[in-house]
């Protein structure tokens, strides 16, 4: 399955070998030679295998500065950002291993398909509905109030997927909304703004929801946002248990 | 209905921690106290507290267990939601019927 563009059976001092996955599920990995540098990024290096030996690898990214999360991919095992990991923190006995995302279906090479993730975002409760119109005031929202501070700490995902990829429920579960999707209904049903907060809060401890967590913190572990989805769904189910026993008063804090 | 089973696992839960401490002990008392069978039944026969102990312990693990287990078998196995809710269900049942059952002949 291995083919190695280059001469030499084994790669010389200076040399990096990397195998990359190349297909889609049917596929396989292929080995690469690309020259170590000192300061290399394994998006460099996959740049540099698609400019070098493989034009037709089919890669994303965009910023490459750890800003946008599009390069996300499984590097030696791991769901990270491949532009803000070095290689040389990440060599296994020396040898790299690129893959794409897991848990998402796989399309060509390192590139996954991402529909499933947003859909299952939706399902989640994740649409914002707004409760007032562009006639009336911006909402004066207490920044220190518990309830904002809850959805402060989880706004900031940008949908990466690497917490999706490294959860294991979604592995085993197919119908497991995921770590990011029960976060951003945290975040909802924090939002004084948001017209459906019981509705998203239902969706997210109904069917596939926060129930099947088992709290490995997978998602925390690898976030790159440094967010934690386990600390949202364990709100969830706070929360979840409060609107079952207190009826309308489960709008308490925290 | 997942954030109903979700409560009740976590209910029984709370319920069977101090019951499960509570039946090891006498395990150990019954064992250490070399109790015989009968010296045992001389004890649970026509008693109500146990009856009423052990017939809770029995509930609370019928319907702790098989909704862990059904997360189980939906994780781990490739049954389909239906399958997996019935034997969930069977499984609740049967833990029921034994566990009475042995609560019945220890008391009655």
């Amino acid at each position: 399955m291995t083919d190695v563009a280059g001469a030499r059976a084994e790669s010389g001092p200076g040399e990096l070998e990397v195998r990359i996955w190349r297909g889609a599920d049917d596929g396989g990995f292929t080995g690469y030679r690309v020259p170590a540098r000192p300061n290399q990024t394994v998006l460099d290096v996959v740049t540099e295998v698609q400019r070098t030996h493989a034009p037709d690898l089919a890669y994303r990214f965009a910023c490459r500065v750890g800003v946008c999360g599009s390069c996300a991919m499984t590097v030696n095992g791991v769901p990270r950002w491949t532009c803000r990991t070095h290689v040389r923190r990440v060599l296994d006995e020396g040898t790299l291993t690129v893959e794409p995302l897991r848990n998402l279906p796989r399309i060509r090479d390192l590139v996954v398909d991402m529909a499933p993730f947003f859909e299952k975002w939706q399902a989640a409760g994740g649409v914002f509905e707004g409760t007032a119109t562009r006639a009336e005031a911006p909402a004066r929202v207490d920044p220190e109030s518990a309830g904002r501070r809850a959805a402060d700490a989880g706004i900031e995902c940008i949908n990466c997927a690497v917490c999706y990829a490294a959860c294991d429920v979604v592995a085993w579960d197919p119908a497991y909304l995921g770590p990011a999707q029960l976060l951003r209904a945290w975040t909802l049903v924090n939002d004084e703004r948001h017209a459906a907060r019981r509705e998203t809060l239902d969706r997210a401890m109904g069917p596939g929801g926060c129930a099947s967590c088992h709290t490995q913190g997978s998602c925390m572990r690898h976030c790159p946002m440094e967010l934690s989805p386990t600390e949202g769904i364990a709100g969830l189910k706070r929360r979840s248990l409060a609107a079952m026993f207190l009826g309308g008063n489960w709008l308490g804090g925290g | 209905m997942e954030r109903r089973l979700f409560v009740l696992q976590r209910l029984t839960a709370v319920l069977l921690a101090p019951l499960v401490l509570v039946h090891l002990g006498l395990v150990l008392v019954a064992i250490r106290g070399g109790l015989t069978a009968a010296e045992i039944l001389g004890r649970t026969q026509g008693s109500v507290g146990w009856a009423l102990f052990y017939g809770l312990f029995v509930v609370a693990a019928a319907v702790h267990a098989p909704i862990g287990l059904r997360n189980i078998l939906r994780e781990w196995t490739p049954l389909p939601r239906r399958a997996v809710e019935a034997l969930s269900a069977v499984f609740a049942a049967l833990l029921l019927v034994l566990g009475l059952r042995a609560v019945w002949a220890v008391v009655a």
